[in-house]
């Protein structure tokens, strides 16, 4: 009995170590310890052993069962985790191969940068109005202190669709209907930013058709400081560096008076390059004290309230900001050009 | 305005001011100088010489060897191939060493063996603008004044050792269209002296007659003439000339010359008519009668209307007032007698005339913007002293005036608290008087008031906020500090509106879209190549004006400029282009506006070619409808816009078999589809997909919206499959509707997860399969009401629509 028990454990190693995947180790945990396994025959010879040897043969039986167990479990254990192995092996990719593309398009740099002026000024407490782009002459014109003869009608020779019907020449407009619509009610602190139209040929600088982003604080104790200070802090954020500006006196018939606003140029921080003609400087945005005559137009009282506007192009930022060298680009939608801001 | 720095010299002290600072400082002043230019253009070591002597050239026909005197031991051997060159001449002569406009550099040479050492030059060859040049001067050498003196360099014949400044005027300061103007300007602006020339009427014994008559006293209300007799026409002196041309103005003849310098040193434009021309010496100012036709000076016949004033001898029209002098009355060679006429014509007038007529002039953009009144007569008697000087005349008449109207002498007051408030700077009271000292401002201070006479020259300046941006401007801008405002605040937003078109603009950017801009004026026939329904019965609204066939009326649909964009890209080899856009139609039933016309805002898209490259492990991607409907459908639901439906259609320029309607709540908002066949080939793409929804609809309907949570389900789903054979043409949205109808709180989503055609199904029928999720949100659901509810979807199915149950 002892000797087949041993010659089983023997068997049973050799077996086990011979055995090189799962399957074969389900079969010999079977051929060994199952019901019907050599083990078990063994044991069932059990009754013809003499009782004081039972317990010895009973001790060793237990002692070799369990050994065939550890071994199975082992060789189970190597097996499962050589397999696994291989199949990690097997599954390896090349890391370095293109990736399979999501699709991204990309949002227009003027509607970046109309967005971008959005959220500096929302920032700072104005609210964002719009306004039709067909216009009356009156808004556009007569009640920004631009009667029918003014000279400075020629600066903006308009496209008419009837004498008195036009395609708004700047979005100006807008803070004459936002007076009215408040009715004398203050703070008034608003951008309008919109689409305005010039007879203008298309060429690197010009556009027929461009972008305005205007701007009116109006209430009591407005002063011209204030509008510097609102000004800069946007040409700060706008161009996200710390930057120098400066106003020049300039003339705008609905503001007096009339500024126009630049900052150290952008590329070579103000020691002059071809960007700004050498001056170290660009002018970015034209601005003023709101006309008491546009104040008093719109049922504001012209010696209690003052106030300042501005106006800045979208579509010139666009080209500073991201080094375009020609507005045309804007208005082709080549898409070679509109992927380079898909980041924006 | 083109300002010379060294005639500006001659009236307000520019001592220890470069040219560059002194553009600094009109800039900072709000006198932008846009260009300084230096005149001399790098010419050096061209001199003044004479030439003494000159023989053919025994090799070349038109060369000739001319001996030139520059002032050294010995004369200068120079072969010359121009035709005009002459001995006893005065030219400029480029010596050993000589530099000229472009880095040309000039040394001794041999021409055609002859040796020669130097160059003569032509006005072109020493930098001299060609086009001003007057045409004797336009070719061959450059020949000299007799005055000038031998080895002088020739920079200072010409005037070249300058600067010109060319100023950019905003409208109102018109009263820097001369130098007096910029002189009183720089003053103030650096407080320096000012020195003008001061010209008396000439005295006169001279009878000759003179009768001013104004018939048009709102366009003309003040006139001035004198006659000059004795004239002798020739060329101006050469400063003169020098002058002209660094002003931009082409010298023509000493009379045409003074009037014209008169106008850039005084700001006044003056005009000569040929005395013998003008009937009994008479003048009448008056509106042209309709129909009523001149012959301007160009040779031009020019139709005249009731707005145009005319100068009119009391028999004819002689000119055009402001604008341009009649060919009858014109200055000749042989002209010795002449009227000038100083005036003033009213702005309006003038403009209206120079736009009419597409005449501007130097002349006509002073007139446009008002000439100082104060100047009309200082201007007259400078001319008739110059033209004295320089072209014998002698007044033979005295100075004549017509005037109606009186003074118009303003007084402004301002007050200094205003001032302060106005600019947000602490400016003390002593500053702003210097200020007005500088300005030449007469004024008298009040209490906390400074009441302020304006100069005529200075009509921009009539009410209180005009002199605090005087005071400004002197001040410095630079010196305005940043504050922010203080006081009651508002939150800063945007308006839901625009908070939604951000979200479409994101959502369709990230799926792949590209955004374009295109412009708001097309063409007709752009846009009546594809249908949109809702802008049907729309007339596009047109220009008075257009500046092209291409930009001429308002765009009532996105989709062709789309296509325009799309095939653009194409051309330039792109795989294919997936656009969208997000702007305004322009819709109006008049015939012609009255009233403003809807802007409405649009959404457009369009996708045609790959929208994915081939990859190595992926075949390339191309679009089909329900691509483009999946994009729309992801656009709906990430706005949370529900019960959108669509139904086909068929409109022109779309794929009949491949196009829907849009409709949100059973209302059209919009189209879907294919392009035409025909429309896709118009312009070389493939297959292409497009849409335009409106946008206002989708904004009322999810404004203000704010989803509610709902308890995640209790209970178990129950998913049956139900296949069915229908007939082709049943729109599967019906067989959905009926199921969802039906199905009620029961079911809780319907997936189509097949659909296929074939003989194995039969001719003309398709079978479609769906799964249902059946779930009940208080309790589980027993088989039994399944199968009930389950059957009824089935029953009416097959009663609505003939559907057959496929086992
Ligand atoms: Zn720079």
């Amino acid at each position: 009995m002892r000797e087949r028990l041993e010659a089983l454990r023997k068997e049973a190693e050799v077996a086990i170590q011979a055995a090189d995947d799962l399957e074969q180790l389900r079969d010999l945990r079977v051929q060994y310890l199952g019901k019907k396994g050599e083990l078990t025959a063994v044991l069932r010879g059990m009754k013809d052993v003499s009782a004081e040897d039972r317990p010895v043969i009973g001790g060793l039986a237990n002692e070799i069962r369990s050994q065939i167990e550890n071994l199975l479990a082992e060789k189970e254990t190597a097996e499962r985790e050589a397999a696994l192995e291989k199949r990690l092996a097997a599954e390896a990719i090349d890391v370095t191969l293109a990736a399979r593309p999501q699709p991204l398009g990309g949002m227009h740099p003027i509607t970046a940068v109309v967005e971008q002026i959005e959220d500096i000024f929302t920032g700072m407490g104005f609210v964002v109005a719009e306004g039709p782009e067909v216009e009356t002459d009156r808004y556009n014109f007569e009640a920004l202190n631009l009667p029918q003869d003014h000279p400075a009608r020629d600066m903006q020779d308009s496209f008419y669709i009837t004498p008195e019907i036009l395609l708004r020449t700047h979005t100006s407009p807008v803070q004459v209907r936002t007076m009215e619509e408040k009715e004398g009610q203050v703070p008034v602190k608003i951008i309008c930013p919109g689409k305005v139209y010039r007879r203008d040929d298309d060429d690197a600088t010009h556009s027929h058709q461009f972008y305005q982003v205007e701007g009116l604080v109006v209430d009591r104790g407005i002063a011209m400081s204030e509008l510097h200070g609102i000004l800069a802090a946007f040409a700060e954020k706008m161009f996200g560096m710390a930057l120098e500006t400066r106003l020049r006196p300039s003339y705008f018939p609905f503001t007096e008076p009339s500024v126009e606003m630049d900052i150290s140029c952008i590329k070579c921080s103000g020691k002059g390059c071809r960007m700004c003609k050498q001056t170290g400087w660009i002018e970015i945005l034209g601005a003023g004290m709101v006309h008491p005559r546009v104040l008093e137009g719109a049922g504001y009282d012209s010696e209690r309230y003052t106030g300042f506007a501005f106006g800045m192009g979208p579509d010139r930022i666009a080209l500073l900001k991201y080094g375009i060298d020609d507005i045309r680009h804007l208005y082709t939608n080549d898409l070679k050009f509109l992927r380079q801001f898909q980041s924006v | 305005m083109l300002v010379s720095y060294r005639w500006l010299q001659k009236y307000v002290d520019l001592k220890e001011t470069t040219p560059a600072q002194l553009a600094e400082a009109l800039t900072r002043g709000g006198i932008e100088v846009d260009v300084i230019e230096n005149r001399d253009g790098g010419v050096e070591k061209v001199i003044v010489g004479e030439v003494v002597g000159m023989e053919p050239h025994p090799d070349a026909d038109k060369l000739r060897v001319c001996s030139v005197d520059v002032g050294t031991d010995e004369l200068l051997q120079i072969v010359c191939g121009a035709a005009n060159v002459a001995p006893g001449q005065k030219v400029p002569v480029a010596i050993h060493g000589a530099k000229l406009p472009g880095g040309i550099k000039i040394k001794k040479s041999k021409l055609r063996g002859v040796p020669s050492q130097g160059m003569i030059c032509s006005a072109k060859e020493l930098g001299l603008p060609e086009k001003l040049l007057p045409k004797e001067q336009q070719e061959g050498i450059l020949v000299l004044p007799d005055e000038a003196g031998i080895g002088t360099d020739v920079k200072e014949i010409l005037g070249l050792n300058d600067h010109v400044l060319e100023l950019d005027l905003t409208p109102n300061r018109s009263d820097c269209l001369s130098m007096t103007g910029v002189a009183y300007e720089v003053a103030a602006l650096l407080d320096r002296e000012v020195s003008l020339p001061q010209s008396k009427e000439a005295a006169t014994k001279g009878e000759k007659p003179l009768e001013l008559v104004l018939d048009a006293e709102d366009d003309c209300p003040f006139y001035a003439a004198q006659v000059v007799e004795g004239l002798q026409v020739a060329p101006s002196p050469q400063w003169m000339q020098n002058i002209l041309l660094a002003s931009g103005i082409r010298p023509i003849n000493n009379i045409v010359d003074i009037t014209n310098y008169v106008m850039l040193e005084m700001g006044q434009p003056l005009h000569a008519f040929d005395y013998d021309q003008v009937t009994d010496g008479e003048i009448v100012v008056r509106r042209a009668h309709p129909g009523e036709q001149v012959v301007t000076l160009d040779g031009v016949t020019r139709a005249c209307d009731a707005e145009t004033l005319l100068i009119t001898d009391g028999t004819q029209p002689i000119g055009i007032a402001g604008v341009m002098g009649g060919a009858n009355s014109e200055v000749k060679e042989t002209t010795t007698t002449l009227l000038l006429e100083s005036a003033y014509f009213a702005p309006p007038s003038i403009r209206k005339a120079a736009r009419k007529l597409g005449l501007r002039s130097e002349a006509s953009s002073r007139f446009e913007k008002g000439v100082d009144p104060e100047r009309i007569i200082p201007a007259l008697n400078r001319a008739v002293e110059l033209l004295g000087e320089y072209a014998l005349g002698k007044p033979a008449s005295n100075v004549k005036t017509q005037s109606l109207g009186g003074s118009n002498e303003v007084t402004v007051t301002l007050r200094h608290e205003r001032l302060i408030g106005v600019l947000g700077v602490q400016i003390p009271e002593e500053a702003v008087q210097d200020i007005f000292r500088r300005l030449r401002f007469p004024m008298e201070k009040g209490d906390g008031v400074y009441h302020v006479q304006v100069p005529s020259r200075r009509p921009d300046i009539s009410i209180e906020v005009d002199l605090i941006e005087e005071v400004a401007r002197l001040y410095g801008y630079h010196r305005i500090p940043t504050t922010l405002p203080w006081g009651q605040q508002s939150p800063g937003v945007l308006t839901e509106e625009q908070r939604i078109r951000r979200i479409i603009r994101r959502t369709l950017q990230e799926v792949g879209l590209f955004e374009v801009l295109n412009y708001s004026l097309t063409s007709p026939a752009r846009l009546s190549e594809v249908e949109f329904p809702l802008a049907t019965g729309y007339r596009p609204i047109r220009l008075t004006m257009p500046m092209s066939d291409e930009r001429k009326v308002l765009r009532t649909c996105l989709i062709p400029q789309l296509i325009e964009t799309a095939e653009y890209n194409v051309h330039r080899r792109e795989a294919g282009a997936q656009l969208f856009e997000l702007g305004k139609i322009y819709l109006s039933d008049e015939k012609k506006l009255t009233q403003l016309p809807e802007e409405r805002w649009e959404l457009a898209g369009l996708i045609t070619g790959e929208t994915l490259a081939k990859h190595w492990d992926q075949e390339a991607q191309s679009p089909d409808f329900f691509s483009v409907k999946g994009i729309l459908e992801h656009l709906f639901l990430r706005l949370g816009v529900k019960d959108v439906s669509m139904r086909s259609a068929r409109y022109k320029g779309w794929h009949p078999g491949r196009t829907a309607e849009i409709l949100l709540d059973g209302t059209p908002i919009g189209l879907l589809g294919q392009l035409h066949p025909q429309v896709e080939e118009a312009h070389d793409l493939g297959e292409t997909y497009a849409f335009q929804v409106a946008v206002a609809p989708i904004i009322t309907k999810v404004e203000g919206v704010i989803p509610t949570a709902r308890p995640l389900p209790r209970y178990p789903a129950v998913t049956r499959d139900l296949a069915l054979v229908v007939d082709q043409e049943v729109p599967v949205a019906q067989l959905e509707a009926t199921i969802r109808e039906i199905g009620a709180d029961l079911v809780e989503s319907v997936t189509l997860f097949d659909m296929f055609t074939g003989a194995q199904i039969g001719e003309g029928k398709k079978n479609i399969a769906y799964a249902l999720n059946y779930r009940a949100e208080e309790r589980t659901l027993t088989d039994d009401e399944v199968n009930l509810r389950h059957d009824e979807i089935v029953a009416q199915l097959s009663t609505r629509f003939d559907a057959k149950l496929r086992q």
